[in-house]
């Protein structure tokens, strides 16, 4: 990796722990297989749920018939909807995004009818994890069939099919956001009708599932009127309070555990149905309880991702400077809102103008039930969607006026001496260069050189063509400022807090909200208190993700864990050395402000020799014999941090991408990419999290696709149908970064978790749209399979259109519509 | 029931079994062998990867049956804290690794593939653990881990040739 720095970020003193790339703690139980997954725990007298599943899109139930399942060996009960109607509340909705937005509520358990395949339907119990499993399918179930809505460009004609029949139409909300008239820009109309160029595009960002690696799983523990929850959760305390809510078991009688995790991505940001009924469940049999899903389940019945329509409109004059922006979305909710569904698409609202200073710009998104499975936060959140939007039409403006893509891009983003630079959105950019980062980017591709391939190839007519795309982008993190998701009608803050407790031997423990599942948060907090402390790395122990230890805390997604989680732990270390200053002037017997606080020791200016530990005043307050009358005999102290802003990572990643006209394979020849994430607190871990973001973002841009069948019925529903991509599917990466500090924390860092997933998606279609565009490509629908490229090449559109039915995302299975329907719109769960 | 016989890590450990029991849910929720993990139920995750008889096997795809009379070694059998296998020191040194949740059947996956390539290229790494889905890391320090491995264990057999 190669790091750039500003010379101010160059300052820092090589024995500092920020900067260095320490090795992780959390690895050694990780890589020896002494780890605490949910599904590993074990508890006396523990039975086993399995959920019976709706096999149909939409109907509504006319019978539930559990006789044969009850008598099945080793059932020890079997509860419908009906029987958990009056107690199992609707799975909550933190984000209502306007104020006449429409949330049908969302049973965990359906009781009059079911709005998606894989929806719960009702529940085994039983001694053995088979035996739940063996009595499922003696459950008789008996539906009316209701037509599924599975198009959302249908679903919002007037005498559409309804997903609900209790509420009048199928568009949950309209949210608009206007530059004109929120003052933060000019007339989005007037600019399209004076601009000299307008080019408007129809984009599908396709459903993705997150699919993390280990399957969500829950263990519920009765102890009188007290419940232990552990789940494979990125977020126990926010499920807490939701649980406590929902169910009506008192929060100060529910303890949630979120113990090792096996990623999340935002799949598990999420008060799941299975969460509830487990919690209910344990609650009426006094048992212990656990519930962990196949993969099946999960792809089927776990929240999905993305699944937008974009229709995209971009002004311009002759000279390529940008005009006006203005976007229209429709997004599917699937058939329910679950915690934060509708904020996905509210989320991207703001970042649809990227880096770029459009002098106007309009946004209205339709959020949309669809009979699907619900969709969610997926690495990125709202983010990517509008990234993929504004880098693949200034690609598309390029094209119409003739410009370098590079070039259009150059004379409109914000430059460096710009900073902070409020948007037409609103948003007020912290800091950044992004030519700066662009330049380290195109020589770390070896631009130049395969432009000239490029050429070559397309003069001799090479059967394999090749193309360069870039994504000049920049996101949002470190969620978030708590006004600000008050004002955006979200459910909650974004704060987060931290404590520090000095142990009597000296050794540190740092408990943190910010519940990590891979990030490294054990490491990172350790290396920021140990500067900050003046403490060895190693003496720090990081504890988090249990509500009993832990007792608050936002939780972990939108990169806002160092952001604003670490953040809270450097305030909480300067109270602790604020603390520690008065009992070390006592102690030392000198004025407090004589006293000087570095590497972890206290001196008397002016007098050599007198020194004092932080982990010596440790000890002193424990023993308490000696310390001021007017404080209290400790220094351990709390922080909550409150972000003003958010952070605003950027980069520029280009992707060199080969085509094979002659069969529509694609092949990244090379990958670049330089990111701005402020301060690198570790780089090992910086760089792993730029990796897995391109791995998910060049995903959905060759790979992945939740493809529903005529009948709502997905047929990516294993491993073998949603491709997640092996070693083999994936290039190498070249990282670099560029540093400039974010001001609005003390760490100086902007986040840097979901940067890779955000900015690769539109880099690689750009790529390989610039490969064939002389070819009279346009477009090619996402994801870029063989079968689509090759469509598009040889017959036309942007090879989506014309997939047969029951062909899934890599356009090789075989799944028939269990109707037997065979049209264009069945194929592709009708977003045509 | 049928009565299965195994050595599991080092421990030889008799138990009946239903014929239809994978190998990957005998050895977790029989023997407790819980290092060893399951992530899909078609075979296509890798997550389960265990060694019978010294060759990698995904263990969702054996009936404890099969494995009767067998040699079994799992994640938990490799190395301990004190005393890591090269490959598991790797992963923790390239830093190969996220949530971790891939990380036992890649580890024994990488093994057995640095035994039938000790230099293996990155092609080579890359096609050799295709049978093995991790979605925290983009693969790229898995690759260089192995390499990494790779290396030590050339120059660790190299050293023990030097010696005898
Ligand atoms: S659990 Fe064995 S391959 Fe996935
Ligand atoms: S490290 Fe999380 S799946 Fe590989």
């Amino acid at each position: 990796m190669t790091v750039t720095e500003d010379p101010a970020a160059a300052e820092v003193a090589p024995e500092r722990e920020i900067g260095k790339a320490r090795r992780r703690k959390e690895d050694a139980r990780l890589i020896t297989g002494r780890t605490t997954w949910t599904d590993n725990m074990v508890l006396p007298g523990m039975l086993h749920l399995a959920v019976v599943r709706s096999p149909v899109a939409h109907g509504k139930i006319t019978n539930v018939d559990v006789s044969a399942a009850l008598e099945a060996p080793g059932v020890v009960a079997v509860y419908t909807g009906r029987d958990l109607a009056d107690e199992q509340g609707s799975i909550p909705c933190a984000w209502p995004v306007t104020a006449d937005m429409v949330n049908p509520g969302h049973p965990s358990i359906a009781v009059e009818e079911v709005n998606h395949v894989g929806e719960a339907v009702a529940v085994i119990v039983a001694r053995s994890r088979s035996a739940a499993a063996d009595a499922i399918e003696l459950v008789d179930v008996d539906y009316d069939l209701l037509p599924p809505v599975l198009d959302m460009e249908q679903a919002v004609k007037g005498e559409a099919d309804l997903c609900h029949d209790h509420i009048e139409s199928n568009t949950a909300y309209h949210f608009v956001f206007d530059a004109g008239e929120a003052g933060t820009g000019g007339d989005t109309e007037q600019a399209f009708a004076d601009a000299d160029v307008v080019v408007s595009r129809r984009f599908v960002n396709q459903r993705l599932i997150p699919a993390f690696m280990e399957p969500r799983s829950v263990v519920v523990q009765p102890q009188g009127d007290n419940f232990t929850m552990w789940s494979a959760t990125q977020i126990p305390h926010v499920l807490r309070v939701m649980l406590a809510m929902v169910t009506g078991v008192p929060e100060h009688k529910l303890r949630v555990v979120a113990p090792d995790v096996g990623g999340g991505f935002g799949g598990k940001l999420q008060v799941n149905p299975e969460e509830v009924i487990a919690l209910l469940i344990a609650r009426r049999l006094g048992k212990p309880v656990k519930w962990t899903e196949t993969r099946s389940e999960s792809l089927m019945a776990a929240h999905h991702g993305r699944d937008q329509i974009q229709y995209i409109d971009v002004a311009s004059d002759r000279e390529g400077n940008v005009k006006g922006l203005r976007v229209r979305i429709l997004a599917d909710m699937g058939a329910y809102l679950r915690l934060i569904t509708p904020g996905v698409p509210a989320l991207g609202a703001f970042m649809f103008p990227g880096i770029y200073k459009f002098p106007a710009y309009r946004f209205e998104c339709d959020g949309i039930f669809t009979n699907k499975v619900p969709t969610d936060a997926y690495r990125g959140a709202g983010r990517p969607e509008a990234t993929f939007a504004v880098e693949r039409i200034m690609d598309e403006l390029a094209v119409e006026l003739g410009m370098d893509p590079l070039e259009l891009r150059r004379k409109n983003w914000i430059q460096a001496q710009e900073f902070p630079f409020t948007t037409v959105a609103g948003l007020e950019y912290d800091s950044g260069d992004y030519d700066a980062a662009t330049q380290q980017a195109l020589e770390l591709l070896g631009y130049q050189e395969l432009r000239e391939e490029q050429r070559r190839r397309r003069e001799s007519n090479d059967p394999v063509q090749l193309g360069i795309g870039f994504s000049t982008f920049t996101e949002m993190c470190g969620l978030a400022p708590s006004r600000v998701l008050g004002s955006l009608s979200y459910g909650a803050g974004g704060w987060e807090t931290a404590s520090i407790r000095m142990l009597p031997t000296g050794k540190v423990e740092v408990v943190t909200g910010s519940t990590p599942h891979g990030q490294g948060h054990e490491t990172a907090w350790s290396q920021l208190v140990a500067d900050q402390l003046g403490v060895p790395f190693e003496d720090v122990e990081v504890l988090h993700g249990d509500t009993a230890v832990s007792h608050k805390g936002m939780d972990t997604y939108g990169s806002r864990s160092l952001v604003v989680g670490g953040t809270a732990v450097v305030k909480a270390a300067d109270k602790v050395i604020e603390k520690a200053r008065k009992v070390a002037a006592h102690l030392l017997e000198a004025n407090e402000d004589d006293l000087e606080f570095s590497a972890g020791k206290f001196t008397v200016r002016g007098t050599p020799g007198t020194a004092l530990s932080i982990q010596e005043i440790a000890l002193a307050v424990f023993a308490a014999h000696n310390y001021p009358e007017d404080i209290e005999p400790s220094i351990d102290a709390d922080a909550t941090f409150d972000p003003v802003n958010f952070s605003f990572p950027h980069g520029t990643h280009v992707c060199a991408m080969e085509v094979d006209t002659e069969t529509g394979f694609v092949k990244i020849r090379k990958y670049a990419c330089v990111d701005d994430v402020g301060t690198i607190v570790n780089p090992l871990i910086v760089e792993g999290q730029v990796h897995g973001g391109l791995a998910q973002g060049i995903a959905q841009a060759l790979y992945e696709e939740a493809v529903y069948d005529a009948d709502g019925n997905l047929t990516t529903g294993t491993f073998v149908d949603y491709l997640v991509p092996s070693a083999a599917d994936l290039p190498h990466f070249d990282t670099g970064n560029t540093v400039h500090v974010a001001p609005g924390n003390p760490i100086g860092a902007k986040g840097v978790g979901e940067a890779g997933c955000i900015a690769s998606t539109p880099a690689v279609v750009n790529a390989a749209l610039d490969a064939v565009r002389h070819l009279g490509v346009r477009d090619i629908r996402m994801p870029l399979t063989p079968e689509r490229v090759w469509r598009a090449i040889h017959q036309g559109g942007d090879g989506g259109d014309r997939a047969t039915a029951g062909t899934n995302a890599y356009g090789g299975a075989s799944t028939e519509s269990t109707a037997g329907v065979s049209t264009p719109a069945s194929s592709l769960g009708g977003d045509l | 029931m049928t009565q299965v016989s195994m050595r599991v890590d080092g421990v030889t450990y008799t138990d009946e079994v239903e014929p239809r029991t994978l190998l990957v849910h005998h050895l977790r929720e029989a023997l407790g062998k819980v290092g060893t993990v399951v992530g899909c139920d078609t075979s296509n995750c890798g997550a389960c990867t265990v060694h019978l008889d010294g060759q990698a096997v995904k263990s969702c795809t054996v009936f404890a049956v099969q494995a009767d009379g067998a040699e079994v070694t799992t994640i938990e059998g490799i190395g301990s804290a004190g005393d890591l296998h090269p490959v598991q020191k790797a992963f923790h040194e390239m830093h190969g690794l996220q949530c971790g949740y891939c990380t036992p059947g890649m580890i024994m996956a990488s093994i057995d593939l640095l035994k039938e390539n000790p230099n293996p290229s990155e092609t080579e790494v890359r096609e050799g653990i295709e049978g093995n889905l991790c979605r925290c890391t983009g693969y790229q320090n898995i690759v260089r881990a192995v390499q990494q491995a790779a290396g030590e264990m050339a120059g660790r057999s190299d050293t023990l040739g030097a010696q005898a």
